[in-house]
């Protein structure tokens, strides 16, 4: 790191959204193969500042300098010819393409007319040892797994000789063992001579992978630090303002009536394959059950399953001693159940509907927001506005499009959604994927009421740290299955993470 | 949490050029705009005087009371069958079959204007007949739309499909009709067309004055124009088809029947359609006659997308292309320019606005996309 020049230098960089100055005077400075993390809360302006870099937005005031080289960035083809590559915070990938066509899509190598598939698959081969990065070249894109689709897009940006990859959120859908590689992929191509900025808003990720670190708070640099001299505390501070808690408080639960009981529930996924294969459970009223598990055990599917939105082909579910087997998601919703989905661009949100309109999604035929058929505005206005203060929706406006909001807080415009009806049964997939610190304190917050207030609640998460903080008891899904059911208090990181690859303790004891 | 939303100060400096209404309706002027420009040339090349041809094409549309009239006789079914295709695309479906619904609307309409009276032996009072005219023509096309909505809901086949198929089907059956068991049994009569409907079912013109033939059809276009506004933006079926029309997943997690949603969004489709095709048999024609109204279901394509979908931008599209027809014949007098111009403009009009990356290439106009959609979140 000894060379003096940039790989990149931003400088004084200004943009402005209908009512959002998104970023303000913002300058950072990436040198040559190092690791530097951009933190910020939700809506913060890291993605448009990136974005910006990667010529999908074009600044209104500032600079942009690539080797030194002043850089006039119109679209991303410009960037990519200066060496930069973006992973963004959603892949542009085609899942009907196999893995080589993705990574040549637009950069094709043309012999005569066709694609020239060996050259291709040739280079990505040799880029793949080079980096460690395995991957099929042939593989359906559509059926890999996440981690695997993002090593795709790494290997697209590689392909097209970047030396400056920005990775926006990459381990917002990670397992803790893709985040792993990744890691180890980043220091590989650090050692390359690559240099990465790297988005994310989990600050263990953070201290444990960057050379240096710069904090965004309402589109301002507050900061520049390094892991050495900062930890979780005062990074979390420095974002927010003020102090977070980083564990959630709460007291002992007082669970109740069952609310939610499962039998026998078995579930098939896309592909037909048996996802859930037989779960059994049950969720009391005031109380948190948490569902543990690394991904694509099958938790998707069992949520799916009980919010109507696939069917089951065996088992029971009842809600409140009436079977709603396979009922309708309407039903379920009518009948006091709460879904945050898993997925929010597919279920949770319409991007290109108001903010107002997406706050009363699944509950638009219900007064008062519609009267006789007749959408009575007035109350859905009302209704969006009084959320989006509670939960803090940074928007200008609750007429805003969905798609104008940062990750995050589309995230927080649909937990508010499903926080503010009455509700018997909440079901969370992922309640704070992509969210700040402080803001997944406050759903943390908002969960352990709802719980104190008699509600049932299924959390199902990919954090361990999360279902160990917000559950009471904690079930362990293993190849569509519940394995075991433990106490969060007494339970461990040890004992969780055997029994989520598949070894109980009775295993343990034989061997 | 600190409340850090920063507010626009009321200085910055606005950040689209066109924003909001504008840059919605900018595409479309700026498409016919180049399109007649286009359409000029064509003129030009083939020896004509482009600036006379189109003050001909303007007179013949707007010069007189006459011609303003003709327009909205024109403009009428234009608009219903626009809406028909308007309301499709909003529910997320590219209804192609508008020419078939219209085509079976007109032969209902006209069936039930000179057929049910014989069959009854009565005459119907006007103000039951006309309604029954068009109400039976809206249902008939409305039902014939349902037909691929259901087929979609039910096997997922393609309604793009399915509705040109349907259209084959009607118009072979308007055919085989009009030729045979309906056709006009006058003995003079060699066309393929139905006999004269009563005049119980006649819908009135606006104006006393003989040469102004424009109907109440007309005002009951801009009425349903205004209804199906209301429809799709201030009632919760407009909610659920809107919702169905721009995310399956996200309608289903709403509890929208999707299925339900797509057989009703294709029944008001094909309905609007019929409701063209009567009006012009109740309206204007008093039969249906198989040269009558070919073509206007393919029009309605260009319409609905030039009206960008809108109910108000559809009322808009449907009187350019009612000028452009009804001035066409004044230009062709005046100039000897043939009326085919016309359509080479509007085929242009059509293209444009369909591939509007032209027009923003051309006028480099960025595409709202940069400025709007590209924030996201992952897991889309
Ligand atoms: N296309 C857009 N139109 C209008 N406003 C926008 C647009 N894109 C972003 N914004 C606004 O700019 C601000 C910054 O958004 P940005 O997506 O950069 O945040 P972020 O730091 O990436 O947040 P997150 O961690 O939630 O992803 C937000 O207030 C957002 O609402
Ligand atoms: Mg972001």
């Amino acid at each position: 790191m000894a060379d003096q020049i940039s790989a990149l230098e931003i400088k004084d960089i200004t943009k402005q959204f209908p009512g959002v100055l998104a970023n303000d005077k913002v300058s950072l400075n990436l040198k040559k193969g190092e690791i530097h993390a951009l933190l910020g809360e939700n809506g913060a302006g890291k993605t448009t500042l990136m974005n910006m870099v990667y010529g999908l937005y074009h600044p209104d005031h500032g600079q942009i300098f690539v080797n030194g080289q002043e850089a006039h960035i119109k679209e991303p083809t410009d960037a990519i010819n200066l060496g930069i590559g973006m992973v963004h915070q959603h892949f542009m990938l085609i899942p009907v393409f196999t893995v080589a066509e993705n990574i040549v899509l637009g950069n094709e190598t043309i012999k005569g007319l066709q694609l020239d598939r060996r050259a291709a698959s040739q280079r990505i081969r040799e880029l793949s040892q080079q980096f460690g990065l395995e991957i099929d070249p042939n593989a359906m894109t559509g059926e890999l797994p996440v981690g695997v689709q993002q090593r795709v897009e790494i290997i697209k940006a590689l392909y097209r000789h970047c030396n400056v990859l920005i990775l926006d959120e990459p381990t917002a859908v990670l397992t803790p063992q893709e985040a792993d590689d990744l890691f180890r992929i980043m220091r590989e191509l650090t050692q390359r001579g690559v240099s990465i900025i790297f988005i994310s808003h989990k600050l263990k990720e953070v201290l444990a992978i960057a050379d240096r670190i710069t904090v965004l708070r309402g589109g301002r640099v507050v900061g520049e630090t390094t892991p050495q001299t900062s930890d979780e505390h005062s990074l979390a501070a420095m974002m927010v303002g003020r102090e977070v808690l980083l564990t959630v408080e709460k007291e002992k639960a007082q669970p109740k009536e069952v609310v939610l009981h499962v039998e026998g529930l078995r579930v098939k996924d896309k592909r037909e394959h048996e996802a859930v294969a037989g779960v059994m459970l049950e969720v009391r009223a005031g109380e948190v059950l948490g569902i543990a598990g690394v991904q694509g055990n099958g938790q998707t599917e069992l949520v799916e399953a009980l919010t109507g939105l696939t069917h089951s082909f065996g088992g029971k579910m009842i809600l409140a001693g009436q079977d709603v087997t396979n009922a309708t998601p309407r039903r379920l919703v009518d009948a006091g159940i709460a879904h945050v989905p898993e997925d929010r661009h597919q279920f949770g949100m319409i991007k290109s509907y108001p903010i107002a309109d997406n706050m009363i999604l699944n509950t638009y035929h219900q007064e008062p927001y519609a009267r006789r058929r007749t959408m009575n505005n007035k109350a859905i206005e009302e209704h969006a506005k009084r959320l989006v203060a509670q939960y803090d929706v940074r928007t200008p406006s609750v007429y805003t499009k969905g798609e104008a909001l940062s990750g995050g807080n589309q995230q927080k415009m649909v937990v508010a959604r499903e926080f503010s009806r009455p509700i018997k049964l909440l079901i969370a997939a992922q309640p704070t994927r992509g969210l700040d610190v402080g803001s997944i304190e406050f759903i943390h917050k908002r969960i352990i009421e709802q719980r104190d207030a008699g509600a049932a609640v299924l959390l199902v998460s990919a954090e361990l740290d999360e279902v160990m903080s917000v559950s009471d008891r904690i079930a362990v899904m293993y190849r569509g299955k519940i394995i075991a059911t433990v106490e969060a208090k007494t339970a461990t990181r040890e004992q969780l993470g055997l029994l989520m690859a598949g070894i109980t303790p009775e295993q343990v004891a034989q061997k | 949490m600190a409340k850090a939303t920063v507010v626009i100060p009321p200085s910055a400096p606005k950040p689209n050029r066109f924003s909001g209404l504008g840059q919605k309706i900018l595409v479309p002027i700026l498409a016919v705009f180049t399109a007649l420009v286009i359409g000029g040339l064509i003129i030009l090349i083939s020896g004509g005087n482009p600036l006379e041809a189109y003050r001909g094409l303007i007179e013949g549309a707007f010069g007189t009371t006459k011609a303003i009239s003709e327009t909205f006789i024109w403009a009428t079914p234009y608009i219903f069958a626009g809406l028909a295709v308007a309301i499709a695309f909003k529910g997320g479906l590219f209804n192609i079959g508008a020419e078939g619904q219209l085509a079976l609307g007109a032969l209902a309409a006209a069936w039930l204007g000179y057929g049910l009276p014989r069959m009854l032996d009565t005459t119907i009072p006007a103000i039951i007949h006309v309604p029954l005219v068009v109400i039976g023509g809206a249902l008939a096309g409305g039902l014939w739309g349902a037909i691929p909505g259901w087929l979609k809901a039910r096997t997922g086949a393609h309604e793009v499909i399915n509705t040109i198929m349907m259209n084959y089907i009607a118009l072979g059956l308007v055919s085989f009709l009009l030729n045979g068991p309906m056709k006009d049994p006058s003995p003079t009569n060699v066309i393929a067309r139905t006999p004269s409907i009563a005049e119980t079912a006649h819908i009135g013109t606006i104006f006393a004055n003989p040469a102004l033939r424009v109907h109440w059809g007309t005002l009951l276009a801009l009425i349903v124009a205004f209804l199906i506004w209301w429809l799709l933006w201030k009632t919760t079926v407009g909610f659920e088809i809107r919702t169905v029309g721009t995310s399956s997943g996200a309608a289903r997690y709403a509890g929208i029947n999707v299925g339900r949603t797509i057989v009703l969004t294709m029944f008001l489709s094909g309905g609007l359609a019929g409701l063209a095709g009567a009006v012009e048999v109740a309206g204007l024609n008093y039969r249906h006659e198989l040269s009558f109204a070919l073509g206007y279901g393919f029009d309605a394509i260009a319409i609905a997308l030039l009206g960008r979908t809108h109910p108000f931008g559809v009322v808009l599209a449907s009187i350019l292309f009612g000028a452009m027809r009804s001035g066409a014949t004044r230009m062709q007098f005046l100039t000897q320019i043939p009326v085919d111009i016309i359509s080479v403009v509007q085929a242009l009009i059509l293209l444009f606005v369909a591939a509007d990356e032209i027009i923003r290439y051309v006028y480099r106009i960025r595409a709202p996309k940069e400025e709007v959609i590209m924030t996201r979140g992952w897991g889309g």
